[in-house]
């Protein structure tokens, strides 16, 4: 219609360009930022990088797995022990563990670490550890606070995350005994002990790092396979995520996320989790238990302390609020928020 | 402005990465084709780009494989645009019986049919699936001059239609607004995501790499980023993730995903190849040290 613009000649312009974009590599390749013939770039790939033989292939991949022997004393043997971790200064729970594992006669009882963050009071949870004789390896809290860290460590991206996880992490160190402190700093990065005739390593997060994430659904087989092979150990546990699970893999190994028992595990009830470990018939049976405590008596003390709503909404209703940004879309999928 | 590919001296000079464990596994199993030419791609994809083709699923089950031996934690899957290639769902399938698995797309073939298939792939698996789909921008007018026009609808409904099929995917943008990595351009990506009816988003934010079309848009690398021995970090050159990653292509293993339109980030034909350590001579290796990169979610 005669009364209509015509198309802009800037409009043109930018269909031009466009279309000359999405035809821009016919026959060519990008290289670096310049158009090269095809050919000429798929010849210098071809030429590039090394190409092994099928022996020199399995040699190179057996030395790149090789490991260094762990010289960790060997704890035990003992027939039934109690592995636990991620106090986060809950000490009604703490108190909880430690009758329940006593009455079941528990040989030795293991904390994995992360006894500080969101709960009250820390310094309850030193005499509890003491009387009930646990043997603690270092958490990235006790690292952090043993080194008067600004931070925990916790390996969080989320800027909400790291929000919460400093208040928590600031009011433990506000609250935390020099004492503590300095003891946090002695504990060993890892121990091993003997069930029955299985040798299990005990980690915080993962057997090379302190702070590695291991979930359920982001930590596969092969991988728990190629660490107990290079630990040479039958069993790992570990902890740090805060949500526990248990693996039994193809080699009769087992792995095994302990849990915690600072908070609940995401799941909308209020209760707990520890692991209890039985030498059975030369096999390792594996429980990861349920322990309900006195969570609204630890709810009042949060709110005393004045700590977030968040975190005391947590131990009552059971769901994370916060922290979710490290979970993997399967484990963020059941949760609440 | 310096030429983004380095010379044998820059090479010998560069201080170098050593391999620590192979962590990552990616594929650029959409090859260098996508249905988007984007302005500010690193691999300058389009519908012509064949410098590296899609793969088949067969080349990715012999990568598998060897990635199991190698004890690998995670797998990525990229292009391109990952859904162009036909085998693409059976892709997934097939690695997530060997471990968890994220692809990056583009979110414009996720139509209803499509997202139902992967929610139910995901459901069936023993490991995690996570889906980023990428956007450039919180409205149209910010998103479409860079990723093209009438393609921010187009990637809200494939995140819509993904989130009624009961998948949370993550989006991931990268810094070509300033104000996209701001707290306000954070909280309006959350807004733009809540008001598609998803109570629980997820956002990634990644710098720009210039090089690739990004470089054709005038912003490339200047001679002095360049890494020397003495930008070494005191715990060394752990936090980049060619020092825990490969990147497969249909032509062989490259160091990273930033470098595979660079010859030189060739490594091998097989993981084997691959397992040593890689000079950092490439100006993309300065903007992943400076802006401590990881395409991770």
């Amino acid at each position: 219609m005669s009364h209509r613009m015509p198309k802009s000649e800037r409009s043109l312009r930018q269909r031009a360009e466009k279309r000359a974009r999405l035809t821009a590599h016919a026959g060519l390749a990008t290289w670096g930022e310049r158009l090269v013939p095809l050919g000429q770039f798929r010849s210098a790939t071809a030429a590039a990088g090394r190409t092994l033989d099928s022996a020199a292939q399995e040699a190179t991949r057996r030395d790149f797995l090789s490991h260094q022997p762990d010289p960790t004393t060997v704890e035990g043997p003992y027939s039934r022990i109690a592995v636990f971790g991620g106090v986060y200064n809950n000490h009604p729970a703490l108190a909880a563990l430690l009758d329940e594992v006593t009455s079941r006669s528990a040989d030795a009882i293991y904390c994995l670490g992360d006894l500080g963050g969101f709960g009250p009071h820390p310094n309850k949870v030193r005499p509890l550890l003491e009387e009930g004789a646990v043997r603690v390896i270092q958490g990235n809290y006790e690292e952090s606070l043993a080194a008067n860290h600004q931070d925990c460590n916790c390996g969080y991206t989320d800027p909400r995350d790291n929000h919460f996880a400093d208040v928590s992490y600031r009011y433990t160190a506000e609250n935390t005994s020099l004492g503590f402190k300095r003891w946090m700093g002695t504990l060993p990065r890892r121990r091993r002990v003997l069930v029955g005739n299985r040798e299990l390593l005990l980690v915080h997060g993962s057997p090379r790092r302190i702070n590695e994430f291991l979930f359920a659904s982001t930590t596969p087989v092969p991988f728990l396979e190629m660490l107990l092979d290079q630990e040479k150990a039958d069993a790992l546990c570990c902890t740090h995520t805060g949500l526990e699970w248990h693996r039994p893999l193809p080699s009769g190994r087992d792995a095994i996320n302990v849990g915690v028992i600072g908070r609940p595990a995401n799941d909308g009830r209020p209760v707990v989790r520890y692991c209890w470990l039985e030498e059975a018939r030369g096999k390792l049976a594996v429980e990861l238990v349920e322990l309900a405590y006195d969570h609204r008596l630890l709810a009042q003390e949060m709110r005393r302390e004045e700590l977030p709503n968040e975190f005391i909404e947590t131990i009552l209703d059971g769901w994370w609020t916060t922290c979710l940004e490290i979970l993997p879309a399967r484990e963020r999928a059941r949760s609440r928020h | 402005m310096s030429s983004v590919s380095p010379t044998a001296d820059q090479e010998a000079q560069s201080p170098r990465v050593e391999l620590r464990h192979l962590d990552t596994l990616w594929f650029q199993v959409g090859g260098t084709l996508c249905n988007l030419a984007c302005t500010h791609c690193f691999v300058s994809c389009s519908p012509t780009n064949h410098t590296h083709e899609m793969m088949r699923l067969e080349e990715v089950l012999t990568f598998l494989d060897e990635a199991a031996s190698l004890g690998v934690k995670e797998y990525y899957f990229t292009g391109g645009e990952p859904f162009l290639n036909p085998e693409m769902e059976a892709i997934l399938e097939h690695t997530l019986a060997y471990g968890p698995a994220t692809v990056l797309t583009n979110g414009l073939l996720l139509d209803r049919t499509r997202s139902r298939r992967l929610a139910g792939i995901a459901e069936a698996a023993d490991y995690s699936l996570d889906v980023r789909v990428s956007i450039d921008g919180y409205s149209a007018e910010s998103n479409d001059p860079i990723r093209g026009s009438g393609t921010f609808d187009r990637i809200l409904s494939g995140v819509a239609n993904l989130t009624a099929a009961g998948l949370n995917p993550v989006l991931t943008v990268t810094e070509v607004h300033d104000e996209n990595s701001s707290a306000y351009g954070k909280e309006r990506f959350f807004s733009v995501l809540r008001r598609l009816g998803i109570d629980k988003p997820r956002l990634k934010i990644l710098p720009l790499f210039p090089i690739g079309a990004e470089a054709e848009r005038g912003t490339a690398y200047e001679s002095w980023q360049r890494l020397r021995s003495s930008d070494a970090p005191a715990d060394g050159w752990d936090h980049l993730q060619c020092s825990t990653s490969r990147m497969v292509t249909d032509q062989g293993v490259w160091v990273c995903p930033i470098l595979v339109n660079e010859p030189s980030g060739k490594m091998g034909a097989t993981l084997a190849d691959t397992l040593r350590p890689f000079p950092l001579a490439h100006a993309a290796c300065w903007t992943c040290h400076v802006y401590g990169v990881s395409c991770r979610t």
